[in-house]
């Protein structure tokens, strides 16, 4: 199984269980997991974006070497965040990076958003694109974060065929019924963290292909269960449920 | 997963397939049993009024009934009654839970549970040994609903009726504020449904308010079951511990009622 939506460091307003990396690895490796791409809490919310990307390849390498993926952090609001994405790619080797638009202050239609697309699709990395983090009904009071406006995207994406896009988080702005969509526009994948109603994976596919959805838990803000649960739920067959456990992210990988 | 009895606290029939309350009813149950989920609880399911008119509950409350009839060995029926129309909600009670197959109320949003008009009621479904749902929530983004309630509001309420029980729904939504504004008062429980699966919930629960005053629930079918089930399956608590969770605590209110009706 691969889990495409992990988060290593620490959550500003909450301890987890597994939020240590190595509680966090050894818990995922217990539930089957065989890899999982992480991401940075801290690439939410630190300036020095260098140094958290430099800290999750090391954190990856140290404790999930060929199991833990570095996806890094690039916000392009910061002054010259260009050489943050050459790092990525070229320092660290990372196979793909992370973005949270409403966490760094931009819009989807801001053209330095289509830029960052272009150019990382050029380079062949994965773009992870987080719509949330967490209900806005329970965020911190001091710290009132807006999911990410998904409507300008198919019309961004669409001019980027190259492009590799996987969309974390996505059902709490993005409506599971506009998902076809954004998924007709170009190469579009979306992970199952914060999919829900009763066996909501079989309603989104019938919305988009099986081969574009992706497990992911959302580790460790969310309980992991929660995704291995909706595999379950689905009542999907076996060859789909094996797509969206392992084979999809396998191919997109590659 | 480890096998557990699994009863669960709130479910609805919104967005669930069929062309009927029963065949809805059916559906939403096969899904529950790929989880092994023995008895869902059923909430209104029709008119979703915030403010319900006495023509509006009285739909409500058919609906549920209807939807029941053909599973009575699985599910249980919760009431929809209103501080707006306390009279009405009295008879409705005689008529749903008293002579009918019914075992508990729901409170949704058409008052605070802090409000007196809720008294009669509460006494109503006291003497009925009724299970006692209030919707509560802590809303962080300014939507909260007029009529709404928040824990503190249903800690009033269970202030004045000291020798009833309640269960505080969705503990709030913000738990670690739901968890702590009724951790005082030992006749008020509180229920997981109906929020993310954000990891730690159900461990402060333990910690702070002790396992018997904890009760699973989905807040099916707009929320899964998957992710409410995590919020037990996922928790560093003990074995006794879930299996109070997941059925225990909900059979034993339960029983209650039906003990009451005999």
């Amino acid at each position: 199984m691969i889990d495409t939506n992990i988060n290593l460091e620490r959550w500003p307003f909450r301890r987890f269980v597994d939020d240590a990396p190595d509680r966090l690895v050894a818990k995922l490796k217990a539930r089957g997991v065989t890899q999982a791409w992480a991401g940075s809490f801290d690439g939410l919310f630190h300036r020095d974006i260098a140094a958290v990307n430099q800290r999750l390849a090391e954190t990856c390498q140290q404790f999930g070497r060929d199991f833990l993926k570095p996806f890094g952090t690039v916000n392009p609001v910061l002054p010259d965040w260009h050489d943050d994405l050459r790092r990525c790619h070229e320092a660290h080797k990372m196979p793909g990076l992370r973005l949270h638009p409403n966490y760094h202050g931009y819009t989807l239609d801001d053209p330095r958003f289509a830029e960052l697309l272009s150019l990382a699709a050029d380079r062949g990395l994965i773009v992870q694109l987080v719509l949330s983090m967490e209900d806005e009904r329970t965020q911190h009071a001091l710290h009132l974060v807006p999911h990410v406006d998904p409507k300008p995207l198919a019309g961004v994406i669409a001019k980027l065929p190259k492009l590799r896009l996987v969309l974390l988080n996505a059902f709490r702005s993005l409506p599971v019924l506009k998902a076809a969509e954004v998924a007709k526009a170009g190469q579009v994948w979306f992970d199952i963290a914060m999919l829900e109603s009763v066996a909501g994976i079989a309603k989104l596919i019938e919305q988009v292909s099986p081969e574009r959805v992706l497990f992911g838990s959302h580790s460790p803000l969310f309980y992991f269960e929660s995704a291995e649960l909706k595999l379950v739920e689905s009542g999907l067959p076996e060859p789909i449920l094996k797509q969206i456990r392992s084979s999809n992210a396998e191919r997109l990988m590659l | 997963m480890p096998q557990y009895r699994i009863w669960d606290l709130h479910c609805h029939l919104l967005g669930v397939a069929g062309r009927t309350p029963e065949e809805k009813m059916a559906t939403l149950l096969e899904i529950a049993d790929r989880h092994g989920i023995e008895r869902l609880c059923l909430f209104f399911s029709s008119t979703w009024s915030k403010t319900p008119t006495p023509e509006e509950l009285k739909t409500d409350n058919d609906v549920v009934m209807q939807a029941m009839s053909h599973w009575a060995n699985r599910t249980h029926g919760f009431c929809y009654v209103s501080g707006e129309h306390v009279e009405f909600s009295l008879a409705e009670m005689d008529r749903c839970i008293k002579r009918g197959p019914m075992v508990g109320i729901k409170l949704w949003v058409a008052k605070r549970a802090s409000e007196r008009n809720l008294d009669a009621i509460i006494r109503k479904a006291s003497e009925l040994k009724a299970v006692i749902f209030q919707h509560t929530w802590f809303k962080q983004d300014g939507t909260q609903y007029p009529g709404e309630s928040t824990p503190l509001d249903l800690v009033e309420l269970a202030r004045r009726h000291p020798q009833t029980h309640f269960i505080c729904g969705h503990a709030g939504g913000q738990w670690e504020m739901g968890i702590r504004a009724i951790r005082a008062l030992k006749n008020v429980s509180i229920e997981l449904a109906g929020s993310d699966p954000t990891a730690g919930f159900t461990e402060m629960a333990v910690r702070e308010l002790g396992p018997e005053r904890i009760i699973y629930g989905s807040d099916s079918a707009g929320r899964s079951f998957a992710s409410q089930l995590a919020k037990v399956f996922g928790a560093d608590i003990s074995e006794d511990a879930k299996r109070m969770i997941f059925s225990e605590n909900l059979r034993r209110l339960i029983e209650a009622a039906q003990r009451a009706k005999k």
